[in-house]
């Protein structure tokens, strides 16, 4: 059975005769982590602010359990939902722990000045739970951001509540403190809570959240996991830039690129050889520098092989830790052949030995080497040799330097003398 | 529990601290008397109300008979110390009612100004910041003016054109239910500029009453009396009261109306709560006192920099200072070679202390 904490049936927004939101639907389930994402402006923040009631939508329904958000007053509706600002610098010289006090307000009466023992508890556990102890008696105007940040969190977890609102939680935060403050928030939602939060950073958001909600233009255009919602299908409409989503090589979790779109202005074809990081990088490049350029042959599970599909770059794919068969070494071949010029990025030489044949067939090959030539090399000492008798041969390439080496070693293709 | 404590400490030292300055500025005067004399018949003065009697009299304005209700309190006096009579006459009926006023007064335009500046967010906001003294000012100086025409006593029509002024800026500020405190803050400017032309085209016509009018714009506390006093602190302290119960929401408003909406603060109305509240009070003190400045501004600020912005402790430690120091520059401009307004004392030694505080920027941390 799951229990709906925070639902949004077609809730539409204007502010200003400007509509912010439009018939977005959706919903968070107890025990879940729903990210917001989307571009500036999308509406994520009003979105946020028709949850926690500050703002009445013009249209639809906001439910918080199976209440109408309509239906609740301030006071009950804090009871259910704790916010974490976005702009949490404070001019005035509070303390941590007066700010934290602060989450007790819907549980105290007019008349009664000073906290009873619910409240202390509740700030107790608050403190605790964010590691703000040490710092209760420091004033909140004199703690780093990201310290501030927790106090907030804390105020929102003396506020005793359900269902966690949090808007731009790691926004002006270093990577430490953007990790620690979202390792804490999944934490909760571990234990039980649900929690709504905007979060700008698509590979944050993709890392700690159960699902994530993509928002353009005040319209949902995708919900569901981080893996469905961050295509390029859906985030280049939404963010009107080209993307790339690859899975970050520390997490796992899909990893968003956003790419420029390149000039289309260059005749020369280009062919990557090689595997791994380097020869994705080189494909990246070489497209974003508008050259056509094809890649292969790349083992299913590489790199380079989820960028090319990203660049929609054609690339020869082959089974892999698996020998090329006859086709895909032909096709290979013809594309090193056809190339004006041949990349060989951090080429892995096998016991065939099917690049160093490769880079022989091709007209003008590229060395880009930015590993050991030993850990490349599974083919022994023969191997080595025709290494060192290509690399006296053919030019050599930093990463860096790869577009400029490209251009020049191909004008003479695309600029043939005539006499 | 260090809070309590804190509250305490500082309201039960400050309550000492006026207590002194009361009986030393019942001490002071053209004769001179015993300084144990003076407190004992302060104390003898201190009356607690003990029955309220409410009765229908006839009373009439303009040859029409009006039924009037009338409260009648009476009061008990706890103190019955043995004093010499003429210490006690002199104690009592000549320096008590303008030291009580000037004390009550204090506590009035400190708390209200405690309150602006919290719910301005803002360091220069000071009780009048709506419109409040220009209003009764303009009450006050009308009344001086045409005794004839406005047939109010003066006190009532300060007090009356007080009310109207702070609710005129709350209106003009209010659209769909909601009081944006920036437009609030620029239509108090604008009305008190409106009304500062008025007054001084008033006085421009107050003829012979021009001395008096101006003596009040001055700020005053002579010529103070009992009933004055009996009027204003139950209701100084009754808005106190209300103003304290609204303390904890105003340490939340200070983080953001926003923000304080989502811990639960229905904000527009306690923000109502709030500019009424403290308008009476800031009215009451202004139609008895005239326009005294710098009281609301300076003690609430002094005081945030000693006891925090914590409102449940700055405000009855505001309060209490305030009266304290009103009482003290009275007893200053009184005792002087020649009697001079209390308001310009407050100001001559509220502004430099202010331009002080100013230069070493603690005005910015509020």
């Amino acid at each position: 059975m799951t229990e709906h904490t925070i639902t949004l049936e077609a809730v539409s927004t204007a502010l200003g005769g400007v509509d912010v939101l439009e018939d977005v639907s959706l919903s968070v389930d107890r025990g879940e982590f729903l990210g917001l994402v989307g571009p500036n402006g999308a509406g994520k923040t009003t979105l946020l602010r028709t949850i926690n009631g500050v703002l009445e939508p013009d249209a639809g329904t906001v439910r918080l359990g199976d209440e109408p958000i309509d239906r609740l007053t301030a006071r009950e509706v804090s009871r259910h939902v704790a916010t974490v600002p976005q702009d949490t610098s404070v001019a005035f010289e509070f303390s941590v722990e007066d700010v934290v006090r602060m989450g007790r307000t819907p549980y105290r009466s007019r008349t009664d000045i000073v906290a009873d023992d619910a409240d202390r508890d509740a700030i107790e556990r608050a403190l605790e739970r964010t590691a703000m102890l040490d710092l209760r008696d420091r004033s909140i105007a004199a703690v780093s951001g990201g310290e501030r940040q927790r106090a907030f969190v804390a105020r929102a977890l003396a506020q005793d509540t359900p269902a966690l609102v949090l808007d731009e939680p790691t926004a002006s935060l270093d990577i430490n403190h953007q990790v620690q403050v979202l390792e804490l928030v999944a934490d909760l939602v571990d234990e039980g809570k649900t929690a709504i939060a905007a979060i700008h950073d698509l590979d944050l958001a993709a890392r700690y959240c159960d699902r994530l909600a993509l928002l353009a233009d005040g319209c949902l255009q995708a919900i569901g996991d981080p893996e469905t919602v961050l295509t390029d299908d859906h985030l280049q409409p939404a963010f009107e830039t080209r993307t790339a989503v690859t899975p970050d090589a520390v997490t796992g979790a899909p990893s968003v690129t956003a790419i420029a779109d390149p000039p289309r202005d260059r005749d020369a074809h280009v062919h990557v050889l090689g595997t791994g990081p380097t020869a994705a990088r080189a494909i990246t490049k070489l497209w974003q520098a508008g050259f056509d350029v094809t890649a292969g042959p790349l083992p299913t599970g590489d790199t380079a092989l989820s960028v090319a599909r990203e660049l929609d770059v054609e690339a020869i794919e082959s089974p892999p830790l698996a020998g090329l068969d006859e086709d895909t070494l032909r096709e290979a071949r013809e594309r090193c052949h056809s190339a004006d010029a041949t990349i060989l990025a951090d080429p892995v030489i096998g016991p065939d030995r099917h690049v160093l044949d490769l880079a022989d067939a091709s007209d003008r090959p590229l060395l880009v080497g930015t590993h050991p030539f030993d850990e490349r090399n599974r083919a022994g000492e023969r191997a080595r040799e025709r290494y060192r008798e290509l690399e006296s041969r053919v030019t050599t390439a930093s990463i860096h330097g790869l577009v400029p080496a490209v251009v020049e070693s191909t004008i003479p293709a695309t600029a043939p003398a005539d006499d | 529990m260090r809070f309590g404590t804190r509250l305490l400490g500082w309201s039960g030292g400050l309550l000492a601290a006026l207590f002194g300055v009361i009986v030393a500025s019942a001490a002071i005067g053209p004769v001179t008397l015993d300084v144990m004399a003076v407190a004992k018949a302060t104390l003898n003065a201190i009356g607690v109300p003990a029955g309220l009697a409410i009765g229908i009299e006839e009373g009439g304005l303009a040859g029409i008979t009006i039924p009037t209700p009338t409260v009648d309190v009476s009061y008990a006096y706890p103190f019955t110390f043995e004093v010499p009579g003429t210490a006690e006459t002199i104690v009592r009926q000549v320096r008590l009612p303008r030291i009580a006023l000037g004390a009550v007064v204090g506590f009035a335009l400190a708390s209200a100004g405690a309150v602006m500046q919290g719910f301005f967010r803002n360091p220069m906001a000071d009780p009048s910041i709506i419109g409040v003294s220009s209003g009764a000012a303009l009450g006050a100086v009308a009344t001086i003016a045409f005794p004839v025409a406005i047939p109010l006593g003066l006190q009532t029509a300060a007090f009356v054109g007080a009310l109207v002024a702070a609710f005129a800026v709350y209106a003009i500020a209010t659209e769909n239910g909601r009081t944006p405190v920036a437009t609030l803050l620029l239509a108090g400017v604008a009305v008190q500029t409106f009304l500062g032309a008025v007054i001084s085209y008033t006085l421009l016509q107050a003829g012979e009453s021009l001395d008096r009018a101006v003596f009040w714009l001055m700020g005053h506390l002579n010529n103070s009396t009992w009933a004055e006093v009996e009027v204003t602190l139950p209701l100084a302290v009754l808005t106190f009261g209300g103003l304290l119960a609204y303390a904890r929401d105003l340490n939340v408003l200070m983080l953001g109306e926003e923000d304080a909406r989502t811990v639960g603060i229905a904000v527009e109305r306690t923000k109502r709560v709030l500019l009424a509240l403290s308008s009476i009070v800031t009215a009451a003190a202004v139609a008895v006192a005239g326009v005294i400045g710098f009281v609301g501004l300076i003690v609430p600020h002094v005081m945030r920099l000693l006891v925090g912005p914590d409102h449940r402790i700055l405000l009855p430690t505001s309060a209490l200072a305030g009266a304290t120091f009103l009482v003290a520059t009275d007893t200053l401009a009184r005792s002087g070679p020649a009697e001079l307004p209390v308001g310009i004392v407050t100001a001559v030694l509220g502004a430099p202390f202010f331009l002080y505080l100013l230069t070493r920027r603690e005005v910015h941390e509020l």
